[in-house]
């Protein structure tokens, strides 16, 4: 097995993985599927420890087997997972087609899983496909999902990492976009003792669009690590990203976004923000925003901030009436509401919404 | 009714009080004026139940019961209600939003049912009429890009909303022109009943032609020197705060 990358590699500074390398998991066992998968009322795809479950899914024109992996990428865990990929979602939308909103849900109780999704939309398609990550135990899960949008077609991308407290999750998600493309995303941060987000996104058509956000809600000793990369290959593509993180005890999160522009993709705009709550004096934040120009006419610009609940907004509210728990967690919500932006579906809204309340009143 | 009795308080090592004496019976209106720096905003701070204000002695009896002990929640629950000399912009929170989470506390506190949004908007679009505020008010974030006059019909709606049986108002005219003023002060007289009282603390008599104080006192270097009539209130625009302190 390829080995885990260690801290003495750049892109993994801020991210200790010899916890995770001092374990060892099997392959994961089947597992039967718990009673209370989430439900939206639209099609539901769901995978139990990385392996598809036909009779827990919905029937979908657009969905199809699973393919052998080829791995291109020097990327320590998605070579990782190339080696041990056995099942994933494969999902092809054609070329105009409206395809609604799927729900994919991935559950997990031991061993490692190493699925590998796959998702294209043909010119001028649109899907919107919200995850729901959650489990029991410990385990490792380490999905890498390859997302192909062709021109104009446009993927709405939510994901509730809500894994269990125990275990390890670090994924890698990798956008394509031509022409006109679009890619919305929101990732919610909340399980796992030690998780990663990895976005690679590359915008290869003009006018291509990305929307790259995230909100980490992070407690106890838990280690989240938003990273992205965003390739800016063609003209006038623009990228936006709002990362916003709430640590409380030990926690910490990491953010580290990359812009990265071509000498000929003049004319971009690309904005990066990065903001922490930090909810107690342990708890702790690691941003590093890198900007690569090799184009001379682009606009770019990358922001940071961290600090703690305003206390003057809190006496504001309880000067109101409104209890202190209450009035903080209006706070925190409010501090998260320009993250959740990219979510336009209710349903989707609704449920993230009632799981950054169920964290906070966990608290 | 609302009685100081020598109340004492400091931030850090300063005193800001150094034993106020007021009470301000049920129904009554009064006026605290003074120069800069006398505690008129420490006062109302205290009053509300601010952090970072040690009491050092004495106490505030609001209908029967010591509110220097209470939350600054409860104290809003008891009915005592603090205009901000600078309400505090929210972004993020809808006015709406805010206005029912904060109303609907109230209420529950007091043992009052709840309103559903429906009757909610019914009654905060009444009380946005009543004092010429449009309604994508209640859209807007909490405050955010509001303009002075806009903040402060902000807190007046809030009072009208949770009907406080004492009202502290804080430099409520600083940074008012006259129009926004006389609205301010008509929201302020329409809750004018037996059961409704009111500090209004101002460093100018302006505010008073508007809301006629039963009662006016004057606060230096953290203590009541003087008391008397509204008409004190002129003779203090008159002359000035000089050689108050020595009074």
């Amino acid at each position: 097995m390829t080995a885990l990358p260690t801290r003495s590699l750049e892109a993994w500074r801020y991210t200790d993985l010899r916890p995770l390398d001092a374990m060892s998991f099997a392959e994961a066992p089947a597992a039967s599927v718990p009673g209370d998968l989430p439900d939206i009322g639209v099609p539901r795809l769901v995978f139990v420890n990385g392996r598809f479950d036909a009779a827990a899914s919905s029937a979908l024109m657009f969905a199809h087997g699973f393919a052998t992996v080829t791995e291109e990428s020097d990327l320590p865990l998605a070579l990782i997972n190339a080696q041990h990929a056995q099942d994933g979602l494969t999902l092809e939308i054609p070329a105009g087609v409206d395809a609604g909103v799927v729900l994919l849900v991935s559950y997990a109780n031991g061993g490692a899983l190493h699925p590998r999704h796959r998702v294209s939309l043909g010119a001028g398609a649109t899907l919107t496909l919200l995850e729901v990550i959650k489990g029991e135990g410990v385990y490792w899960h380490n999905p890498v999902t390859d997302i192909v949008l062709a021109q104009g077609a446009r993927l709405a991308h939510y994901r509730l990492q809500n894994e269990s407290r125990e275990a390890f999750h670090l994924a890698t998600i990798r956008v394509g976009a031509a022409a006109d493309a679009a890619y919305e995303s929101f990732t919610a941060v909340m399980g796992a003792k030690l998780s990663r987000a990895e976005f690679h996104v590359e915008l290869s058509g003009a006018k291509a669009y990305t929307h790259l956000n995230a909100a980490q809600l992070l407690g106890d000793s838990q280690h989240g690590d938003f990273t992205s990369v965003v390739r800016h290959r063609a003209p006038d593509c623009s990228s936006r990203q709002t990362v916003k993180s709430v640590l409380s005890d030990a926690a910490r999160g990491v953010f580290q976004g990359r812009i990265e522009v071509d000498r000929m993709a003049q004319k971009t705009d690309g904005y990066q923000m990065s903001q922490a709550l930090l909810l107690s004096p342990t708890a702790e934040m690691d941003i590093k925003p890198e900007l690569q120009i090799f184009a001379d006419d682009v606009k770019c610009s990358h922001g940071a901030t961290i600090g703690a609940l305003d206390e003057e907004q809190v006496f504001y509210l309880r000067s109101r009436g409104i209890p202190e728990d209450t009035a903080r967690a209006m706070l925190i919500c409010a501090f998260l509401t320009e993250a959740l932006e990219p979510v336009t579906h209710a349903g989707a809204h609704a449920l993230f919404e009632a799981a950054i309340e169920t964290w906070w009143t966990g608290k | 009714m609302l009685e100081i009795k020598n109340l004492s308080a400091r931030i850090g090592d300063k005193e800001i009080l150094r034993g106020v004496n007021l009470s301000v019976p049920d129904g009554e209106i009064h006026a605290i004026m003074g120069p800069n720096g006398a505690g008129k905003s420490t006062l109302s701070y205290v009053l509300s139940g601010r952090e970072g204000y040690e009491v050092t002695g004495g106490e505030a009896i609001y209908n029967g019961q010591d509110i220097l002990a209470l939350t600054p929640e409860a104290r809003a629950a008891a009915g005592i209600f603090l205009a901000f000399q600078y309400p505090v912009e929210l972004p993020g929170v809808g006015n709406a939003n805010f206005l029912r989470t904060a109303l609907n506390a109230v209420r529950r506190a007091r043992g009052e049912a709840e309103l559903d949004a429906v009757a909610f908007l019914k009654l905060a679009r009444t009380a946005l009429k009543n004092l010429s505020m449009q309604d994508d008010m209640l859209k807007r974030n909490v405050n955010v890009g509001f303009s002075g006059g806009e903040k402060k019909r902000n807190e007046v709606l809030q009072m009208a909303l949770l009907r406080p049986g004492l009202a502290i108002l804080d430099e409520t005219d600083s940074g008012l022109d006259i129009d926004a003023l006389k609205i301010v002060a008509e929201g302020v007289n329409a809750l004018r009943s037996p059961v409704f009282s009111a500090l209004v603390i101002t460093h100018y008599q302006r505010l008073l032609d508007y809301i006629v104080p039963d009662r006016v006192h004057v606060l230096a270097a953290g203590k009541i020197v003087r008391s008397g009539g509204p008409e004190l209130a002129l003779e203090l625009e008159a002359r000035g705060y000089a050689g108050l302190e020595a009074a």
